[in-house]
């Protein structure tokens, strides 16, 4: 496929919010899921006759099962504060990417067919016949969305556009609109154990061949040991961290982590994958299906604990949705948190004094941090609020001499997304994905401008992606995105604390 | 049909229709369930903690002053504004006034200013700000009309054309007591007492559900504790 032309958006020296341009992103959708990719998730093939109806009623279904749902579409007052929140509005300045404009694609629908004031009087309140034209809004516009949930940062009511659009997708997929990049990985996943259709062979394959290169890089058998029954840990992460860069270079420091610190670890073959997209499209019962498959795992080999690596959804639906979706994990040891992250096992055992870092090992680097959106607005980590913007730093820092952060409203829980989560990680949505990434980019260049910052560090696969991807499209070098777990491999003495 | 039969019947209908209105949404809103928990973070691990950030977000509009100044500042001015004119016209509502009504009520007749001027800013926005305007719909103007009519023809009545204050006072408690006194017939009188019957009547209706909502909204409400505490919805327990 030839790459539709665009126009990769200028760098400000300040931040500008853009004038609105209405409809200049109405041509951006995602290829549509074939019946294949819908039907092992439970969803017609293709467009059903009656779709109207079905959406309707499915539409009513999610007001009576997410209070989420339900409150947002009621509570909305049109203030405005998300309007220049989203960083693809920043990017596009397309209206309907501003979060309230995004929300009232489906709001108009929802006041048009359930509320006295729709019904009577649609003019009056904007509210709107669910028509073709309106379905294939949502079907653009829902897939311009990463669910980043930034706007519900700054919402006086907490409304959270991510419900919205999640909402939005379930109702899609139920009449037969699926997207192809996410639904068909959830079927792969069914079929094959993960994301990338990465069979256990190659897996093991892949395996003995990172083993082999840390070896001889380090002098120490460090083991990336698979399906190692009555291990300790069992470790999930995104199958990316298998062979793409930079995120390989994260699953090789976890391994160095647990060599260092005497942990006995092992991946599963049969869940050789931490991301659940179960949630990009809005849908409990494939979320919850593809959740259950840790638990077996981890039942299976008699593991003690559950380590997520760097992936920012995967953390969340581990987080906050694996003790409601497959739980309870009471077979596991109670003496730590269930799951638990990488970065708090790793910060766990810096300040026990368990590992030996020389941060001069990454001098090279100048090194700042992406908040990633889920890890940062959705999860936490150790045991205070804000837990998840301390720790992935403390271990930067440990691990680095130069570590430098981005502007106060571009970090923690204001973050930017890298403009390819939420399932928009596709080639098809490349215009998207670059746009979208301006305003992460702009805080970027203010340090590259400021402070030389040569190294992006990430803790989120689709983050890693993204950047790789968009940077070069900035002129920033594609290398420049990293994982923090690279920083702690590259720093990590190995063979001083046997 | 005389002016005190009208506006006793309105005002009758009216406050029927906001407190069933309202309580039918609370109902609806609290006896749907949230299946996920979903607070957005950094948020709170105990459920004083989340007392401490819901009345932070109602107080302080904490959220709104992270996103927009110039918003927070005229929403604020005229919520509170708002919040001290009705407290001040509890005294109608009572024969002898708590001591802590008699103590506001010189703020709370200016607070009527305040309020009007935090709706103008509210209004303007609407107009100059080409993202806002985009999502306004005839209703949202609608609204900060009303309110603008309700806040002018009360001033209207305290600093220009002055009302039987006496003769309203006992309309109003008759009506409470279901002892019926006449309604001093005044213009300004009935264009407030209307325009507040309309804003009762249509808030159950209307984005005015922001008020209820906000305490229900599950990224303000929840407590994060998801590894601590199972958190299943009785329809998810039927897939178990």
């Amino acid at each position: 496929m030839a790459a539709a032309k665009f126009d990769t958006p200028e760098l400000k020296d300040i931040p500008v919010i853009p004038a609105i341009q209405e409809g200049v992103m109405a041509h951006s959708s995602p290829f549509i899921a074939k019946p294949e990719h819908q039907e092992p998730l439970g969803f017609p093939g293709e467009l059903v006759d009656n779709w109207q109806q079905v959406a309707l009623d499915k539409m009513e279904d999610l007001t009576h099962k997410y209070r989420s749902f339900k409150v947002y579409l009621d509570s909305c007052v049109k203030c405005g504060a998300c309007t220049d929140k989203c960083h693809y509005f920043l990017g596009t300045a397309d209206p309907k990417n501003m979060p309230v404009a995004r929300q009232d694609l489906l709001r108009k629908v929802y006041r048009r067919y359930f509320t006295l004031a729709g019904k009577f009087f649609p003019k009056l309140v904007g509210a709107v016949d669910l028509t073709k034209e309106v379905l294939d809004d949502w079907y653009s516009y829902f897939h311009q969305c990463s669910q980043c949930r930034r706007c519900s940062v700054f919402c006086p009511y907490g409304i959270d556009t991510a419900e919205i659009s999640m909402a939005a997708r379930e109702i899609l997929d139920t009449v037969g609109v699926g997207q192809k990049y996410c639904n068909e990985i959830i079927a792969k996943l069914y079929k094959i154990g993960n994301n990338l259709g990465l069979p256990e062979p190659a897996l093991v394959d892949t395996l003995e061949g990172l083993e082999e290169d840390v070896e001889e890089e380090t002098g120490v058998a460090v083991k990336y040991p698979v399906d190692i029954e009555g291990a300790d840990v069992l470790v999930v992460t995104p199958s990316a961290d298998f062979f793409a860069e930079p995120h390989i270079d994260g699953l090789i420091g976890y391994g160095k982590v647990f060599h260092q610190a005497g942990i006995n670890w092992t991946l599963s073959s049969y869940a050789s994958e931490a991301a659940n997209f179960g949630m990009f499209i809005g849908s409990y019962d494939n979320m919850k299906q593809v959740a259950l498959r840790i638990r077996k795992a981890a039942l299976d080999l008699g593991v003690k604990r559950i380590v997520v690596g760097e992936c920012g959804h995967a953390w969340r639906v581990a987080y906050s949705f694996w003790n409601t979706l497959a739980g309870p994990f009471d077979f596991l040891d109670p003496n730590y948190p269930v799951p638990q992250h990488i970065i708090e096992v790793t910060h766990d055992l810096i300040k026990r004094g368990a590992l030996n870092l020389d941060p001069s090992a990454n001098d090279e680097h100048r090194v700042t941090f992406h908040d990633s959106c889920n890890v940062a607005r959705a999860t936490r980590m150790g045991n205070m609020p804000g837990g998840q913007f301390i720790l992935p730093r403390e271990v930067i820092k440990a691990s680095v001499n130069h570590f430098y952060d981005m502007a106060p409203e571009t970090i923690h829980e204001n973050t930017f997304c890298c403009g390819g989560g939420g399932g928009l990680l596709t080639d098809d949505l490349m215009e998207l994905r670059v746009k979208g990434a301006m305003p992460r980019m702009q805080a970027l260049d203010e340090l590259v401008r400021e402070h030389d910052v040569n190294y992006l560090a990430a803790i989120c696969a689709i983050c890693k992606s993204q950047f790789t991807k968009t940077l070069p499209y900035y002129n920033f070098p594609m290398d420049m995105i990293g994982s923090v777990h690279g920083l702690v491999s590259n720093a990590i003495q190995l063979g001083t604390k046997e | 049909m005389s002016v005190t039969l009208a506006y006793s019947i309105l005002f009758y209908v009216a406050t029927v229709t906001l407190v069933a209105g309202l309580a039918y949404r609370i109902y609806t809103y609290a006896k749907t369930p949230a299946p996920l928990k979903i607070a957005t973070t950094p948020a709170p691990t105990t459920r004083a903690g989340v007392a401490y950030r819901l009345a932070r977000e109602v107080v302080l509009f904490e959220s709104l002053f992270k996103a927009t100044k110039w918003t927070w500042l005229f929403g604020w001015a005229f919520h509170f504004g708002m919040l001290l004119v009705l407290l001040r016209h509890l005294r109608y509502f009572t024969d002898t006034p708590w001591f802590w009504v008699n103590l506001i009520q010189p703020f709370g007749i200016y607070a009527g200013f305040v309020m009007l001027l935090g709706l103008f800013g509210l209004w303007a926005r609407r107009f100059l700000v080409d993202r806002v305007r985009y999502i306004s719909s005839p209703s949202d103007h609608l609204m900060l009309l009303l309110l603008i009519g309700i806040a002018a023809s009360g001033l209207l009545m305290k600093f220009v054309s002055h009302t039987d204050i006496v003769g309203v006072k006992n309309f109003a408690i008759g009506l409470m007591e279901f002892n019926f006194q006449p309604m001093p017939e005044s213009p300004i009188l009935m264009v407030h007492l209307g325009l507040v019957a309309v804003l009762m009547i249509i808030f159950p209706f209307s984005k005015l559900l922001h008020a209820a909502g906000v305490f229900f909204s599950p990224t303000r409400n929840q407590v994060d504790n998801p590894r601590e505490v199972r958190h299943v919805a009785d329809w998810a327990k039927d897939a178990e």
